[in-house]
C-alpha cells in the first residue's frame, strides 16, 4: 500500500515538476510574443503600453532590421552547405575508414567544440588581423563553417554508428559495385542525419552571436543588430522576427516528427 | 598541399597488410582533407596567433612586435583575477541550476512521457529558436524591478523592499542557467533513454525502495548524460559576456566580457590574447580533470 502510495506520489511529482520545468522554458516565449504587440511609444519595448498589429503589419520598418535579416540567411544557408559536405565527408572516413592520425583527427573536431566561443571569435580576429584580412560577410562565414564542421561529424557519426553495416554487405554479395551500394543503401540510410546535422548547423549559424561580433567589421546579422538595438533602442519589430523565428523553426520540427512517424508506419 | 595526402599513402605500403584494393586507401585522406584543412587554417592557425599575439609588446599606435614577453600573463592575471573567479563561480552555479531544474524533466520525457515523448522533447528545443539575445532580453522584462517576479519576491519576504533582481548576480546566474539549458537537458535525456528497465525492475524486485533504485541504478547510468551535459553548459557560460551585458552591471562583469572589451573596444590586443589563451587552456585543464573524475566513478 505504502509502495503504492509512494510511486503514485513520485509519478505526479515528477510530472508536476517537469510541467513547471516547461513553463519557464516558455516564460521569456510568452513575454517575446505578448511584447510583440506591444504600442510601445519609448525606445525601449520593456513595459505594456497597449495592444497593435502595427508591428506585425509593418515587420520591416526599422531600417536595416530586414537588411540583416537576409544576411543572416545568406551566412547560415552557405555555411549550411559547405559545413555539412565537409564535415560528411569528415564522418565517413572516421566511421568506415581506417587510416593513419584517426587520433588527431578526433582531437581537432573535439576541440573547437571545448573552447567558448569568446576564444573561437578572439582568435579568429587575431588571424585577420595579422594577415591584414578586413573583416566583414567573408569572415563571418570562415567562422561559421569552422564551429559548424565539428557539430555536423558528431551528429552524422552517431548516424553512421547506429547504421547496420550488414546491409551494406548484402548489397556487395549481391553483386552492386561500391557506388551502387552507395547510392542505393548507405546514401538512404545516412540521409537522416545529414540532415538532421544540417538543421543543427543551420541554427547555430543564424543564431550565432559573440564568433560573428568578433569577425563581421561593418557588415550586420540579425544577431548583430538585435545586440546594437539593445544599446539605442528595441523596436518591437524584432520581437514580431523573434516570435515568427520561433514559429518557423516550431513547424519545421513539427513536421520533421510527423513525417518520421508517418514513414514508420 | 597535397602533400600530405600521396604521403601516408605512399609510406604505409611496406608495414601494413596488403590491401584488397590498392585505389581504397586513398579515400579516407581524401574525404579528411578538406574539413581537417579548413579547421587547420581557421581554428589552429588563430589559436597560434593568439598564443603569438599574448607574447607582445607595443602599442596601438606604433604597432605590437613580438619580444616574448610573459609579463603579458602575469600582468592579465593580476589584474583580472576577480572575473576569472566570477566566470568560473557562475559558470559552475549557472551548471548545478541547469542539472537540478533537466534531471527531472528528462527523468519524465525518458520514463513517463509514453508516447508524448517526441512532442515534449520538441517542445523543450523549441523555446531556444527565439534568438539567443532576444531571450535574453526577455528575461530583462521578467526580472525589471517593476515585473511581477520581483513583486512576488518581495511579498513573499524573499526580497527586501527596495531589493531588485536584475543588474545582480542573481540575474546573471538565471539569464546562464536558462540561456544554456537544452545543452543539459539533451545528453542528460540520451542517456536516460538507453537505460535498460529491466534493470531497475530487478532492483525493485529485490527489494530496493524506489530511492535505492534510483540511487544505485538509474543515477550511475545517466552520468554520461550528467558528464556531457553538465560540459556543454558549463563551456559556454564560463565564456559568456552577454548576459552580464543585458542582465547585470560591470561590477559582475565575467573573463568573457574583459576579452571582448580589451579586442573590441580599447584594442590591447597583447592582454586580449592572453585572457583569451588562458581561458582556453583552463577550461581544457578542468574539462580534462573533470572527465577523468568523472571516468573513474563511473567504472567504479
Amino acid at each position: 500500500m505504502s509502495r503504492r502510495l509512494w510511486r503514485g506520489v513520485t509519478r505526479n511529482l515528477v510530472g508536476f515538476y517537469a510541467a513547471l520545468a516547461l513553463l519557464y522554458l516558455f516564460l521569456p516565449v510568452f513575454v517575446v510574443i505578448v511584447f510583440s504587440f506591444n504600442d510601445n511609444v519609448g525606445r525601449f519595448n520593456f513595459t505594456w503600453q497597449g495592444f497593435t498589429l502595427d508591428s506585425w503589419l509593418n515587420p520591416c520598418g526599422v531600417a536595416g532590421l530586414c537588411q540583416a535579416m537576409i544576411r543572416s540567411i545568406q551566412i547560415a544557408i552557405v555555411s549550411t552547405i559547405v559545413a555539412t559536405a565537409l564535415g560528411t565527408m569528415v564522418a565517413f572516413a572516421l566511421v568506415r575508414h581506417r587510416f593513419r592520425g584517426r587520433a588527431m583527427t578526433n582531437l581537432l573536431i573535439f576541440l573547437p567544440m571545448a573552447s567558448p566561443e569568446v576564444v573561437l571569435g578572439s582568435a579568429m580576429l587575431a588571424l585577420f588581423l595579422n594577415v591584414g584580412v578586413r573583416t566583414g560577410f567573408l569572415t563571418i562565414l570562415l567562422g561559421h563553417i569552422m564551429f559548424n564542421i565539428s557539430y555536423v561529424v558528431v551528429t552524422v557519426k552517431a548516424r553512421l554508428l547506429g547504421m547496420d553495416s550488414r546491409l551494406e554487405e548484402a548489397a556487395m554479395d549481391l553483386y552492386a559495385d561500391e557506388w551502387q551500394t552507395f547510392r542505393r543503401v548507405t546514401l538512404p540510410l545516412v540521409t537522416p542525419g545529414v540532415v538532421a546535422a544540417a538543421l543543427l548547423a543551420f541554427a547555430l549559424s543564424f543564431d550565432d552571436f559573440i564568433i560573428t561580433l568578433f569577425n563581421s567589421g561593418n557588415t550586420t546579422t540579425f544577431p548583430l543588430f538585435v545586440y546594437g538595438a539593445a544599446q539605442r533602442g528595441i523596436p518591437p519589430q524584432i520581437n514580431v522576427m523573434g516570435t515568427a523565428l520561433f514559429a518557423v523553426a516550431f513547424v519545421v520540427l513539427l513536421v520533421g516528427q510527423v513525417t518520421r512517424r508517418f514513414r514508420r508506419s | 598541399m597535397t602533400q600530405p595526402l600521396v604521403a601516408p599513402a605512399a609510406d604505409t605500403g611496406a608495414d601494413v597488410a596488403p590491401p584488397v584494393r590498392r585505389r581504397g586507401r586513398w579515400i579516407p585522406y581524401l574525404l579528411l582533407l578538406p574539413g581537417l584543412l579548413w579547421l587547420a587554417i581557421f581554428f589552429v592557425l588563430p589559436m597560434l596567433t593568439v598564443a603569438s599575439t599574448s607574447l607582445q609588446e607595443g602599442s596601438l599606435a606604433q604597432g605590437y612586435e613580438l619580444t616574448w614577453r610573459l609579463a603579458n600573463y602575469t600582468e592579465a592575471a593580476q589584474r583580472y583575477a576577480a572575473q576569472f573567479s566570477r566566470a568560473f563561480l557562475f559558470a559552475a552555479a549557472s551548471t548545478v541550476l541547469a542539472l537540478v531544474v533537466s534531471y527531472p524533466l528528462a527523468y519524465f520525457i525518458a520514463f513517463k512521457a509514453g508516447r508524448w515523448r517526441n512532442l515534449l522533447l520538441l517542445l523543450v528545443i523549441a523555446p531556444f529558436f527565439t534568438s539567443f539575445l532576444i531571450r535574453t532580453l526577455a528575461w530583462k522584462i521578467i526580472l525589471s524591478d517593476s515585473g511581477w517576479v520581483v513583486g512576488t519576491f518581495q511579498t513573499l519576504g524573499l526580497l527586501p523592499e527596495q531589493g531588485r533582481l536584475l543588474a545582480t548576480s542573481v540575474a546573471v546566474i538565471a539569464g546562464l542557467t536558462y540561456n544554456f539549458l537544452p545543452f543539459m537537458t539533451l545528453p542528460l535525456y540520451a542517456s536516460l533513454e538507453k537505460i535498460d528497465r529491466s534493470l531497475i525492475e530487478a532492483a525493485t524486485d529485490l527489494y530496493a525502495s524506489p530511492f535505492t533504485a534510483f540511487w544505485k541504478v538509474t543515477w550511475p547510468l545517466s552520468l554520461p548524460g550528467v558528464v556531457a551535459g553538465t560540459l556543454l553548459t558549463f563551456i559556454p557560460a564560463a565564456g559568456d559576456f552577454v548576459n552580464v551585458r543585458f542582465l547585470g552591471t560591470p561590477s559582475q562583469s565575467m573573463i568573457g566580457n574583459v576579452i571582448e572589451s580589451r579586442f573590441l573596444v580599447v584594442l590591447d590586443y597583447p592582454t586580449a590574447a592572453a585572457l583569451s589563451f588562458t581561458l582556453m587552456l583552463a577550461i581544457l585543464l578542468l574539462v580534462g580533470l573533470y572527465v577523468r573524475r568523472a571516468g573513474t566513478e563511473t567504472i567504479v
